[in-house]
């Protein structure tokens, strides 16, 4: 049992001699002990980080983009300027800026880019529903895992337009077709993302989870999904990446009538030889992707400063 | 109240065996002590005595081979030597989700964890992430989540083995205190002669491959102590010989 203060230790706070009751903690000792610690405490923390301000970080990360940009069209334009292909083959930066300007400026082509964008969220969607169901369902059962685990990793690496044949056969030309391999390019990426993050989730954490008493549904709600979300934002950001490109080879390939997508217009861009508009689309698309991109790295980034991740 | 009565953690020669046939490992062999309440006990010994075992057996984490383990349905906690809070959770939430788990209401949760959080002195730093905290800091957010159990028994798994000496000085205190007020019961475990010298009422030395008790001492050095006093050191060489002995025991 624990054993009063030695007397000694009271007797050199004269402050507490008179005032305080003999059954109550002398208190001057528990104030030099409490600033000990926060003294100690200020000493670990170090000092508040400058954050500089708005524009200068903006500058900061936009330089060197704006300068490999500047040096990729000034490489560009030589190459037109030494006239390696005949300018209606390969026209300068100048003719598809400004063909890129017209077209970005008609009601038509946003139409398209709209077409374009929902069916890649709408299959991206499908493949994040069945790609998580699939992967929390691996981790959860190891027959299944034994089963299909393997399976899973070597559909990920299957170049997706070797479906198109198989899902023009089960389909026919339609939008079906499209979501088929555009969902099967991307759920195997989601499910790993899922499977790999609930592997990797630290055995202290779990101890801590089993002291703290979670079982079942409050282990997974409270523990196991937090603790997976990483590596689920990694698998779901590769996931956009194959489902992105599936879409461009099916809207390249499978030409539902009437449905002017960008592929379809890029593809009659070709058949009537207009290599400037055919470059525009290839920049919509790089465009497209990249914002799609910051999205993530920004969702990423967001998580990674959350829980201390970060270099700094 | 008899000893019997007082008890909170009974082992009646409890042993661990990991494997099974030429490859079994004895990790713990008959094994027994009694933790009381209020009482703040250490185990010690050298690497591979089985104290970490010992803890996951009383925390029910694994399984006893034999013998006989008694926590009569009692609510244990545990803090390692990592802190082991989770990073999407803020300081508060970690806390606070240890009464969650509980069934305690959202109201008398934040207003529960506020105070837990004071009395390891961080109050205030209830919002911020563990990784904006230092090391010692978080090791009392751990402590103040092991305290939200309201557990019968604290265990305790070398639980300042990571920091530095000053921190760790600071932090016994800062232990003795709260087990004083809070009215702990502690099985505390480490390495350390001082350390177990400086905080326990009884150190257990416990032999190497298989752990065995060896001797129990009790220390009645009055309270609160200091790592560096006369007492404290003299008694610790003393076990610090027999450690020695049982280490070299092994050298053959």
């Amino acid at each position: 049992m624990p054993t009063e203060l030695p007397s000694t230790r009271a007797g050199l706070d004269g402050l507490s001699a008179g005032s305080v009751p003999a059954t109550h903690e002398p208190k001057p000792v528990d104030i030099a002990a409490a600033d000990r610690v926060s003294g100690l405490d200020a000493l670990e923390l170090g000092p508040r980080k400058e954050k500089g301000n708005l524009a200068g970080r903006i500058w900061n990360s936009a330089w060197p983009k704006l300068l490999a940009i500047a040096i990729v069209i000034a490489i560009w334009q030589a190459v037109v300027l030494a006239e390696w292909k005949p300018i209606y083959v390969l026209p300068g930066p100048g003719t598809v800026f400004s063909d890129l300007r017209d077209l970005i400026t008609t009601a038509d082509f946003w139409d398209g880019v709209r077409l374009t964008l929902i069916r890649a969220f709408t299959g991206f969607l499908l493949a994040v529903a069945i790609g998580t169901v699939i992967g929390a369902a691996v981790s959860r059962f190891a027959p299944l895992r034994a089963a299909i685990g393997s399976l899973i990793t070597g559909l990920q690496t299957m170049p997706s337009i070797m479906w198109f044949p198989l899902a023009i056969l089960l389909f026919q030309i339609s939008e079906s077709a499209i979501m088929f391999v555009v969902i099967i390019g991307a759920a195997p990426s989601v499910a790993n993302g899922l499977i790999s993050g609930i592997d990797y989730v630290p055995r202290t954490w779990l101890r801590v989870g089993q002291v703290l008493g979670m079982t079942g549904l409050a282990k997974y709600r409270h523990l196991i999904l937090p603790a997976s979300l990483p590596s689920f934002i990694s698998g779901l950001k590769q996931g956009w990446a194959f489902s992105w490109r599936s879409l461009m080879a099916g809207e390249l390939l499978v030409i539902v009538p009437g449905a002017l997508s960008i592929g379809v217009r890029m593809q009659q861009a070709r058949d009537l030889s207009e290599a400037s508009l055919v470059i525009c689309y290839i920049i919509v698309v790089l465009v497209i992707g990249i914002l799609i991109d910051v999205l993530f790295n920004t969702a990423d980034n967001a998580l990674r400063k959350r829980w201390g991740l970060t270099g700094s | 109240m008899s000893l019997a009565e007082s008890a909170v953690v009974r082992l009646d020669g409890v042993s661990k065996q990991y494997g099974s046939g030429g490859n079994a490992l004895l990790a713990l062999d008959h094994v027994s002590l009694t933790v009381s309440k209020g009482e703040f006990v250490c185990l010690l010994g050298a690497s591979g005595c089985g104290k970490s075992t010992l803890l996951s057996l009383v925390a029910g984490l694994d399984k006893i081979s034999g013998g006989t383990l008694d926590i009569g349905g009692k609510h244990i906690s545990l803090m390692f030597q990592e802190a082991a809070l989770f990073p999407w959770l803020s300081v508060a939430g970690n806390v606070e989700l240890a009464l969650r788990l509980q069934g305690v209401g959202r109201a008398e949760r934040k207003k529960r964890a506020e105070e837990l959080l004071e009395i390891v002195r961080l109050g205030g730093f209830g919002g911020k992430r563990p990784h904006e905290l230092s090391g010692g800091m978080r090791q009392r957010v751990a402590l103040a989540r092991a305290l939200a159990q309201d557990a019968d028994i604290l265990l305790m798994d070398e639980p300042f083995g990571a920091l530095d000496a000053m921190t760790r000085d600071i932090l016994h205190d800062e232990l003795e205190r709260i087990w004083r007020e809070q009215n702990l019961t502690v099985l505390f475990v480490t390495h350390n002669v001082r350390e177990a010298v400086r905080l326990g009422d009884r150190v257990i030395l416990l032999s190497s491959r298989p752990g065995r008790v060896i001797e129990d001492f009790t220390i009645d050095h009055p309270r609160p102590r200091r790592i560096d006093s006369t007492e404290v050191a003299t008694q610790a060489a003393e076990i610090t010989d027999r450690l020695r002995a049982e280490v070299a025991r092994h050298a053959n």
